[in-house]
């Protein structure tokens, strides 16, 4: 048995939680996910300033505090958080190993950047038509940012039987991240359907940290104990693709069959055809047995072979943006606020600013919930102690959603009455990134495995 | 007959990929699996969130986990990066789903 955590779901994740993972109970990889769509495009305008940049700092700060512990403990780490530039982080990370005078292997992942191939694979014949409307990447070239493959957890694995101690890699599926240690530990072969199938349902289980282990969760979450110190997931895998999901003694929160369901239907499609890049994953053959104790017990997983393709994610600027918000107060907090929105609407309509969208909610009504909660009953309505007035506008002119930033504010003082402007200042504007997701035959990328530093 | 709130019977999560929002709905007993199964439909789905949801939704069954999955296609102003929505990533449309009113 092999026990597999996760310490960050996502870039933006709680710093501690990987801390924890290491020091509270015993685990023998830990895996990071760092990497959102949107994060990819983060981490280029950070590039386009800085050629050092492009991936996730606050990897390499990690390892700088636990390397010590990582290294008594031998705990192996994977982690996503090479983003667009996997050699600088590794450079970082064996920088700041030698600066604790401690030896480290660090291997990266590569090969998942076809940015710079996109021409060439156009002329090809490669359209990578978008996966949602089918049209042709062509349509969209000149806007496109960067474009990276989902890798699967082979090449990690390669990196771990070349024995890095850590692996840096660049795009990989999230669940690859998990699935990597049980091919190197069990030696699963390509054809492991199963098996396969099983790591990449225990990977989906525990990709997004706390949300399997009482984060939001939604069954009796008043009574799921310490939150504060909610315990982060860990997977006990077993050869046979068997598997728990738990997490250390002693930390808050819960891993019931109840949370573990709702992070399973987290982010899926047709359940009997989850694809990824090792196999075709079927959730409608997972059972699930409380076997112990914040324990939840997984067998009797199937899969299907992989398909041909990998997907590919290809960023582009799609225009600009901006949301303004102002609070109104009782009395008449609602209509106050849809007065303003009338308001607003009609002297962006006299500037002559046209807009692709204007967006108008009402925060403390029904935002969230809009038309399936219908709007405040006539009894409820008169007696609400504030509504929150948010407005966003989006456009391919960022001239006109600069102009749209200056018309909030005004309103505080030239609108309608007992209205805050939420001390927010004036909104930003920001540049749009929107995503391409399209797929790539496996027989034009190929990830590339290496090791630092090197065993001469 | 009775009429009961989902949130009663299931709970939910949901997410979102592109401009799709994906609802897991799971029940919170066994037995109450078939009772979801013949009421909370993709049709029901699509009214529900009429005027939220601008494509079609689909319904995919899972009696192993008593839980549905249904995919809610055009039903984020864009998408996470693109909408302009307070809620962009549909994390809420879980609860939202748990309003609906069915036939027990």
């Amino acid at each position: 048995m092999i026990r597999i955590a996760n310490g960050q779901g996502f870039w933006g994740d709680s710093l501690q939680a990987p801390v924890e993972q290491i020091r509270r109970g015993p685990i023998d990889y830990l895996t990071l996910d760092y990497l959102a769509e949107v994060t990819m495009s983060i981490l280029q305008k950070q590039r386009a300033r800085d050629p050092q940049a492009g991936y996730a700092r606050d990897f390499v700060e990690l390892i700088a505090r636990v390397l010590p512990d990582l290294k008594d403990r031998r705990i192996r780490v994977i982690a996503n958080a090479g983003g667009i530039n996997p050699m600088g982080c590794r450079d970082a990370v064996l920088e700041a190993a030698a600066r604790q005078n401690i030896k480290v292997k660090v291997a990266t992942v590569t090969g998942d950047d076809i940015t710079d191939r996109l021409d060439q694979f156009l002329k090809r014949g490669i359209q990578l038509k978008n996966m949602d409307t089918g049209e042709p990447l062509s349509a969209i070239q000149a806007q496109v940012e960067r474009a990276n493959v989902y890798f699967g957890a082979f090449p990690v694995a390669e990196a771990l039987s070349q024995g890095a101690e850590i692996v840096i890699t660049g795009r990989v599926a999230d669940a690859a991240l998990t699935l990597a240690p049980m091919i190197h530990e069990f030696g699963w072969k390509e054809t492991d359907w199963d098996k396969l199938s099983a790591g990449v349902i225990a990977g989906h289980a525990i990709e997004c940290g706390a949300q399997v282990t009482g984060g939001n969760c939604q069954v009796d979450w008043e009574t799921i104990p310490n939150l504060a110190d909610i315990g982060y997931p860990i997977v006990e895998a077993e050869p046979d693709g068997t598997f728990c999901v738990t997490k250390h003694a002693g930390t808050g929160g819960r891993v019931t069959v109840e949370s573990v369901k709702e992070q399973l239907l987290y982010e899926i499609g047709d359940p009997a055809q989850y694809i990824t890049p090792d196999c075709v994953a079927d959730f409608t053959t997972v059972q699930l047995d409380q076997a112990g104790p914040d324990r939840v017990r997984f067998t009797g997983i199937r899969g299907r072979p992989a398909t041909n393709y990998y997907k590919v994610s290809a960023s582009f600027t799609a225009g600009y943006k901006a949301i303004g918000s102002l609070v109104y107060t009782w009395p008449d907090a609602y209509k106050k606020a849809r007065a303003a929105d009338q308001i607003l609407r009609q002297r962006l309509g006299n500037l002559g600013l046209r807009f692709d969208a204007i967006r108008t909610e009402f925060l403390g009504a029904n935002a969230c919930h809009s038309i399936p909660a219908g709007e405040p009953t006539p009894e409820i309505e008169p007696h609400l102690p504030e509504v929150v007035l948010r407005v966003g506008v989006r456009s391919e002119n960022r001239a006109a959603v600069e102009r749209f930033t200056r018309e909030i504010a005004p309103l505080v003082l030239n609108g309608p009455p007992g209205v805050s402007g939420l001390g927010l200042g004036r909104p930003r504007v920001e540049e749009i990134v929107a995503f391409w997701p399209a797929l790539i035959p496996k027989t034009e990328v190929r990830p590339e495995v290496a090791i630092w530093p090197s065993e001469g | 007959m009775a009429k009961r709130r989902l949130v009663e019977l299931a709970h939910a999560r949901s997410g979102d990929k592109g401009d799709l929002v994906n609802i897991g709905l799971i029940t919170k007993k066994p037995e109450d699996y078939p009772i979801l199964v013949r009421e909370v439909t993709a049709e029901r789905v699509k009214e529900h969130f009429v005027g939220v949801c601008k494509g079609a939704v689909e319904r995919f069954e899972l009696p192993n986990l008593g839980a549905l999955n249904f995919l809610l296609h055009e039903a984020l102003d864009g998408g996470g990066t693109v909408a302009l929505k307070a809620d962009p990533q549909g994390k809420t449309y879980s609860t939202a789903l748990l309003r609906m009113e069915i036939e027990v």
